[in-house]
């Protein structure tokens, strides 16, 4: 059974774009304030049902209402998201704006900076509404590891938004704001963008600074935009992508105009179709949209080409190793020193460590913590965790092999749409199986897409995901675009 | 099952966890579980692989970055510290305050 539909509920106030905020605010049709009282409004109305966000901002984007709307009133030029209302993932920091990470162990926790992406973006004029709701330390699949309750998804409250980056997802589809930034590791932003119906970005590894971003893998992570359109999402990759001096893995390469290519002819455009992305297990419903998507991409002078990408069904296991040694290292910061609540435990020193990490990390987080700790352990190092970088690099040369082939890579951006709340938290492995077509896209570094591709006959979202070479945002928006103009699979 | 509950103690104990007897019993199984999928890896052959330790993309997209270029080692402000010692959970500035350690 379907849950009560929030997107309809919201249906009656203006769902607003990039582009449609400018030309508004240049009309003087609407002021930045208006907006921003607005978006607020529709939180504190909506956000009961849906818990996407966990610490509001409203006089940080008042405050910036106020500049963006001075702007207007002396002429002056608009910068790239003036007056846009945006939410951001709770694990990217945010100076003054309580970051949990989802955690108990930071639920006191404010920043002493900002985060590069998020300063970028208010920089070019946009208001900050919040932190959005996610899986404790980005690790789930579902937002059912949130210390503070899961999400539901806007468009069946009954089944989850996907995770981990389900509050930004959620919030974005069921209008409490115009953009949100995300992260993705493993397919954080791209299939709760799929499971909530929206088109979600992973930019490429490096392309967008990590700054202030707290870690949870750090050959992996990476923040992207959810938008109501891909033309949105360029505008956003516009603001946040590029080189920061305080991230030495960013990227020095040149930052394109991403909505340059929106519109243009995909005619031509070699698409890869690997078969391993096909295979059991795959809901039915899910192929017939994707298989109808493909067909639509064809009818637009696409040329499909079959791929076979041959690790593919290595990559989770991969993953699971990399990513939980790298989290246990990361999370080892988090004892009781420095910052959040403190578990004095017996006493002592380690007394202390062992209690606050003990009692206030969760579940997921422990166990990860255990299971990277174990795999990077004297004795195991070269079974697993060296093991699982080579595989690595053998993923890797699978879309270096495919992209030498086809232009783009497209597949479903998850087996299934989104599942009930509660359906799969007792079975970690399950929950993890979720992820299957997306973390191949981290663990080589390249970029991806999920864009809307119909519904299921349920009425759930179905996400298309569509792959491109490293720095190859513009092409993969230009044909995400694409799709979105002409589909509408059912 | 391949994992000893001393094993899981030892991870514990090396992570800094304290953990209660159900959830040694609960991570016991599921590490056990989790292990045992990621045994496949075994069925792949990577005697000429290079482990890939990054992934550090360069502009012309190639995955290794043949030129990393440093940042001069220049001092900069960076004057955060009363901010963070008075959010701390006893900030006694200009020291986080913890525990005697002297007896361990």
């Amino acid at each position: 059974m379907k849950g009560e539909v929030v997107a309809e509920s919201t249906n009656k106030f203006e769902r607003w774009t990039i582009g449609g905020i400018r030309e508004a605010l240049l009309a003087k049709r609407v002021s930045a304030q208006e907006l921003a009282e607005d978006y607020l409004g529709r939180i504190a109305r909506e956000n009961p049902k849906l818990n996407a966000f966990l610490a509001l901002s409203p006089e940080r984007a008042l405050k910036q209402a106020a500049r963006v709307d001075a702007m207007v009133a002396s002429g002056a030029e608009l910068p790239a998201l003036a007056g846009v209302p945006v939410a951001i993932k709770d694990v990217i920091s945010t100076h003054g704006v309580t970051t949990t990470c989802g955690s108990r162990i930071l639920e006191n926790y404010v920043p002493p900076y900002d985060a590069s992406a998020v300063a970028r973006m208010e920089s070019a004029g946009a208001m900050m509404l919040g932190k959005t709701n996610c899986d404790e330390f980005a690790m789930g699949s579902s937002n059912e590891n949130s210390a503070y309750g899961p999400v539901h998804n806007p468009v069946a409250l009954d089944r989850v938004p996907g995770g981990s980056s389900g509050g930004s997802a959620a919030a974005v589809a069921a209008g409490l704001a115009v953009a949100a930034l995300g992260t993705d590791t493993g397919g954080s932003i791209r299939q709760p963008g799929g499971f909530c119906g929206i088109p979600a970005l992973m930019p490429t590894y490096g392309r967008v600074s990590r700054y202030g971003l707290i870690a949870l893998a750090s050959s992996l992570d990476r923040i992207g935009p959810f938008t109501t359109t891909v033309r949105d999402a360029a505008e956003v990759m516009n603001v946040i992508a590029g080189r920061d001096a305080n991230d030495a893995t960013s990227a020095r390469a040149a930052v394109p105009d991403y909505t340059a290519a929106l519109g243009e002819s995909v005619e031509g455009l070699r698409i890869g179709i690997p078969r391993e992305y096909f295979g059991p297990g795959m809901d039915p419903a899910v192929r017939h949209n994707i298989e109808a998507g493909i067909g639509a991409l064809e009818k637009l002078g696409c040329k499909t080409v079959e791929l076979h990408m041959p690790h593919t069904e290595y990559a989770i296991a991969v993953y699971y190793i990399l990513l939980t040694a790298e989290a246990s290292s990361n999370l080892a910061r988090f004892d009781g020193v420095r910052y959040g609540p403190r578990d004095t435990g017996d006493g002592t020193l380690m007394g202390m460590y062992r209690a606050t990490r003990g009692h206030l990390f969760g579940d997921e987080v422990k166990r990860r913590i255990i299971l990277g700790t174990y795999v990077l352990s004297a004795g195991y190092y070269d079974a697993y965790y060296r093991k699982a970088q080579q595989v690595r690099a053998l993923i890797t040369r699978d879309f270096e092999d495919a992209f030498k082939k086809v232009d783009l890579i497209v597949t479903p951006t998850s087996p299934a749409p989104a599942f009930k709340l509660g359906e799969k938290t007792n079975d970690p492995l399950a929950m993890y199986l979720a992820d299957i077509y997306t973390v191949t896209g981290d663990l080589s570094g390249v970029t991806g897409i999920s864009v809307p591709c119909g519904l299921t006959p349920e009425g759930l979202p179905v996400g298309l995901q569509i792959f491109g070479p490293h720095f190859a945002e513009a092409r993969v928006l230009q044909l995400a675009h694409a799709f979105e103009q002409t589909t509408h699979v059912n | 099952m391949k994992i000893s509950r001393e094993e899981v103690l030892r991870v514990a104990e090396l992570a800094h966890l304290e953990l209660s007897e159900a959830e040694i019993a609960k991570y016991r199984e599921q590490l056990d579980s989790i292990l045992e999928y990621t045994a496949k890896l075994n069925a792949v052959d990577t005697s000429n692989v290079e482990p890939m330790t990054q992934v550090m993309a360069d502009a012309a997209g190639a995955v290794s970055d043949p030129n990393p270029t440093f940042r001069e080692d220049v001092v900069v402000p960076c004057d955060i510290s009363r901010e963070v010692l008075e959010r701390a959970p006893d900030g006694a500035p200009p020291y986080f305050r913890v525990p005697k350690v002297i007896e361990r």
